[in-house]
Order: C-alpha cells, then sequence, then structure tokens
C-alpha cells in the first residue's frame, strides 16, 4: 500500500501536460477527437489494455489535517504509443475508454509538438468552454449570496 | 442458522421475471432513463454514491433504477459492483479549501470572507407541495446571475484558528499509514482515520438519529456549523509511471465543519473542538450528521466518560452500514427450517417437562414439589 505519494513540485514541462491532462478529463468524447483530428494525430497502438479500476479518494481530517480514504471512484487508464515513440497516458474519472483512448494519445502529441501548444490550440475550444461554465456557476452562486442581519432581541 | 436449501429454481426464476415485470411498471408510460436520475434525482444519487462508497453517477443512477428506487438495496448493488475492479491506489488528499463552490454557509459568522452563498438549498422552502411538477409546465425560469468577483472562501475555523480559539486539526504524520476499511477489518480501538472512512459510507439515518441524539443530550458536546459547503473539487492521482500527480476531473463533495465545546486542563489554554464531515455528492444532513458523531466519538482524546451511545465506537460504527445491517436482518427471511425443527423440538421438551411438574400424580419427591409452587 502506498503511504504518501511525493509532494515534489512539478516541471515547468510537467506543469503545462497536466494542464493538458485537466482539460482532456473535463472534455467530451467528440471534443477529444476534434482536437486529435486538428493535430492530424497518426494512429497510435495501446501499451496497454485499456483498463476500468478504482482509485480510493482522500479528505483530510478537519479539511487540512491527516488523510482519511472517503471512498473510491471510478477510473479508466490508457496507455498508448505513437508511431514516432511518444508514450501517452490517461487517467480519467468514470469508465470512458473512448475518451480515456484519446486522452491518452492527447498525452503523447503532448509530449511532441510541446503540452502548451495543445492547451492553447486544439484544446483552446474546451478551455474556453469549461472557463464559461464556471463563470456561469459562479455567477449564479453568487447571486444566492446574502447578507444576514442581527435583530435586536427584545428582553419582554 | 441458515442451512442452504435445494430446489423452488423454477419458481425463483418466475419470481425475478415478475420482479423486471413490476420494476418496470405499466409499458404504456415511457421508462425512466439513466440520465433522468442522475439530473434529476442527484440527492438521491448522492447517497447511493456516498453509502455505496463509489463516486460514479451513472452506476449509482443504474442501480437506482435496478432498485426500483430503493437506496439501501441500490447500495448493496453499487458495493457489489465496485469488488470486480482493481485498485489502481489513492488520491491526493481532496483540496476543499480550493472547491468550487455552490453553496457555503456560516452559522458561527454572519460576514466572513467569501459570504454566506445559499446556492441551490431545500433551506427557507415552505414545503408546500408544488403541484406545477405534476403538468407539462415544469420549466423553472433561468437562474439569476450576478458579476460579482468571487472572492476567496478560506475555511471558517481557519479564522478562529488565526486566535488560538480552536483545537489545531492533527498533522499529517509523515510516515503514517492511512486506515482502509476496505483491506483490513475494523477492530477497536479504531482510529480517526477509521471511524471517518466507517462514517463517510454509514447510514444516512442511522448517523442522523446519533447525531440528534448528542443534541438531545446522550453525549452533548453543544455544536455549531462552523460551516457548510458543497461544491466541485480537484481529483489528482499520483501515477507512479508518470512521476507527476495527474488530474483526474471532478467530483462534488458536502463538507462540514462543527465547532464544539471546549477542552483544557493544567497546561492548555481552554479552546474550541472540532467534528468533522465530509460526504460525496450534495448530502448536507449526512455530513452534518457525521460531523457530529465524529466529535462524539473522539472521548478517548479528551478523557470524556463514555455514557452515551454515540460515544461508543464499537456500538457505532460496528453499526453503521447499512449493507451489513440489511443483510443481517434480512437473512432471518430466508430458509431456517433445520434451525426451527432443532427449537420446536426443544420447546415440545420443555413443555413436556413442565406438564410433568404440574401433573398431581407426577413421581416427584414431596419436597421439590412444594418449592417449585
Amino acid at each position: 500500500m502506498p503511504v504518501t505519494s511525493p509532494h515534489a513540485e512539478p516541471t515547468a514541462l510537467q506543469f503545462q501536460r497536466r494542464r493538458v491532462m485537466a482539460l482532456a478529463a473535463r472534455a467530451t468524447l467528440d471534443e477529444l477527437r476534434g482536437a486529435l483530428a486538428a493535430l492530424e494525430a497518426p494512429d497510435a497502438v495501446d501499451l496497454r489494455p485499456i483498463e476500468t479500476g478504482l482509485v480510493m479518494l482522500r479528505g483530510r481530517t478537519g479539511g487540512d489535517g491527516a488523510p482519511f480514504n472517503v471512498g473510491e471512484a471510478t477510473v479508466t487508464r490508457a496507455t498508448v504509443r505513437l508511431p514516432s515513440g511518444e508514450v501517452g497516458f490517461a487517467y480519467l474519472l468514470g469508465r470512458d475508454a473512448a475518451r480515456a483512448r484519446a486522452a491518452a494519445i492527447l498525452d503523447a502529441m503532448a509530449q511532441r509538438i510541446g503540452p502548451k501548444t495543445i492547451a492553447d490550440g486544439a484544446l483552446a475550444g474546451v478551455r474556453d468552454r469549461l472557463a464559461a461554465e464556471d463563470a456561469t456557476a459562479a455567477a449564479r452562486a453568487a447571486a444566492t449570496k446574502v447578507d444576514f442581519f442581527t435583530m435586536v432581541r427584545g428582553e419582554d | 442458522m441458515y442451512v442452504a436449501v435445494k430446489g423452488g429454481e423454477k419458481a425463483i426464476d418466475n419470481a425475478h421475471r415478475l420482479l423486471a415485470s413490476t420494476r418496470r411498471g405499466d409499458p404504456a408510460v415511457p421508462a425512466i432513463g439513466v440520465d433522468q436520475i442522475d439530473g434529476q434525482l442527484g440527492i438521491a444519487v448522492a447517497r447511493v454514491m456516498a453509502e455505496g462508497s463509489l463516486y460514479d453517477r451513472r452506476i449509482a443512477a443504474l442501480a437506482i433504477k435496478q432498485a426500483r428506487g430503493d437506496l439501501i438495496e441500490a447500495i448493496f448493488l453499487v458495493r457489489a459492483y465496485r469488488t470486480t475492479l482493481p485498485r489502481f491506489g489513492y488520491s491526493q488528499p481532496l483540496d476543499t479549501d480550493a472547491m468550487f463552490i455552490a453553496r457555503r454557509i456560516s452559522a458561527t459568522y454572519k460576514d466572513l470572507p467569501g459570504g454566506q452563498v445559499l446556492g441551490p438549498t431545500f433551506d427557507y422552502t415552505h414545503r408546500l407541495i408544488d403541484f406545477a411538477l405534476e403538468t407539462d409546465a415544469d420549466a423553472p425560469e433561468a437562474p439569476a446571475e450576478s458579476n460579482e468577483q468571487p472572492a476567496p472562501a478560506p475555511h471558517v475555523t481557519a479564522l478562529l484558528d488565526g486566535e488560538g480559539l480552536i483545537e489545531r486539526n492533527p498533522a499529517p504524520a509523515v510516515d503514517a499509514v492511512v486506515g482502509d476499511l476496505t483491506r483490513e477489518p475494523l477492530s477497536f480501538p479504531a482510529d480517526r482515520d477509521l471511524r471517518l472512512q466507517n462514517l463517510a459510507r454509514g447510514d444516512e439515518g442511522f448517523l442522523l438519529a446519533l447525531g440528534y441524539s448528542t443534541q438531545r443530550g446522550f453525549g452533548r458536546t453543544h455544536p455549531f456549523v462552523g460551516e457548510v459547503r458543497f461544491g466541485e473539487v480537484e481529483v489528482e492521482f499520483f501515477a507512479e509511471e508518470l512521476g507527476f500527480a495527474v488530474p483526474l476531473g471532478r467530483i462534488e463533495v458536502t463538507e462540514c465543519e462543527m465547532v464544539t465545546q471546549f477542552r483544557g486542563g493544567a497546561g492548555a489554554p481552554p479552546q474550541f473542538t472540532r467534528g468533522y464531515g465530509l460526504v460525496f455528492g450534495q448530502s448536507e444532513r449526512k455530513a452534518m450528521s457525521m460531523a457530529l458523531v465524529d466529535r462524539a466519538l473522539r472521548t478517548r482524546e479528551f478523557g470524556e466518560d463514555i455514557d452515551a451511545p454515540a460515544q461508543d465506537e464499537e456500538f457505532v460504527l460496528s453499526h453503521s452500514d447499512n449493507v451489513q445491517a440489511t443483510g443481517f436482518v434480512e437473512h432471518l427471511k430466508l430458509p431456517h427450517y433445520v434451525d426451527f425443527q432443532a427449537e420446536l423440538g426443544l420447546i415440545r421438551t420443555l413443555r413436556a417437562e413442565h406438564a410433568a411438574r404440574r401433573a398431581p400424580d407426577a413421581a416427584e419427591p414431596a419436597e421439590r414439589r412444594e418449592a417449585a409452587e
């Protein structure tokens, strides 16, 4: 059982790869396929079978204390290799094998042509959609913000 | 004791066919879709995910459909499903401070950084049946939007902690192994990590009743809701082959921080204590109940007496799991014929002995008969 995971800060390249992965994790299958088509991504081979499994999700006692296990989530992973040799990985919440495979090819492409190019190029539409959705959700929450007034209680 | 029986295959098959048809209901009425359950019965989906201990909205929605809306049956289905999947590992701890907040309220501070955000809540509704929902006119107006810039919303207890008025959360020990009840059976005494895991998947009704009991005086902690927040958090998983934490997507969670009565002693000034709840999905009642029971169970830490059910960790943790509970209660309806035959034999023997003692001509010594009377 892994006890703690390394907490080393990601390198600049890893940071950008994570950005691509974060967008891919929330992209639809059509969006991922559209991005691959835009990149003219070649076909890739599966280095291991696409697999759905579980990740145990952890919380922290009190929000910031010692970790504990809250419950599991389904996660699907894929590992692919491009003809040019780059190996791409994907881990996505859920059970969608096709999305995981497309996301893994995208990660391999990110290593070939640079993750920033993809995050702000082929995935720019996804980035903008997600930002708009987050903004709408935040605006709707903000409209329910209240100011409570404390009333002075009578003595009799 | 349940003893295996043979036979009845045909009747069982037919019962299952009848169940499938009953589940479907009137074929003239459109079948309910998994998307509809996920989208419109989201609180039921949240409960099945939390107590099924598996975050997968579609699996939970499908289980609710298959179980005809029996949520404990659906939770059972989800628990069974998870046993078919391999475990990839453990996530990085969720960062609830960085939550994309849909709702966040505090009962302790009226004005706080980030504000009081009501979000989609039943609070302040009048609990009147809305007959409009019965018709096709169920098309609510679009939610209002405010262009106010969202301000950071730090945890409320951090405000108290800034003044040293509340106990610190236990720091993560560097090499501590995080207990996992899906790997090792529960044993007592149980540490707080195991207790929280047990409560996070525990039955909402059971925890609600226990939390309520502490409010009524059975293990009183004088709680305040420091904060309840609901929204999305990012999940990250450290992938060995990559060497960095991979973002997996977002999930919805509800978190509750209870601020509870003081502790302190010769060596330390009095401080508020804490109870904590964290649950999948929008599940405020469960998160609050969990936080109340978490605090009640911390008796050993604070040298408190155990004199109420909610403080007794063996009682609480052994009975919180509704899949175990329903299994043991409902197994009583399975054939117990052999066991019952033994009981029948025993009661006949006892009655025969009783009758023999009562009979006036029984060949018993006179003094024993007198003693029996």
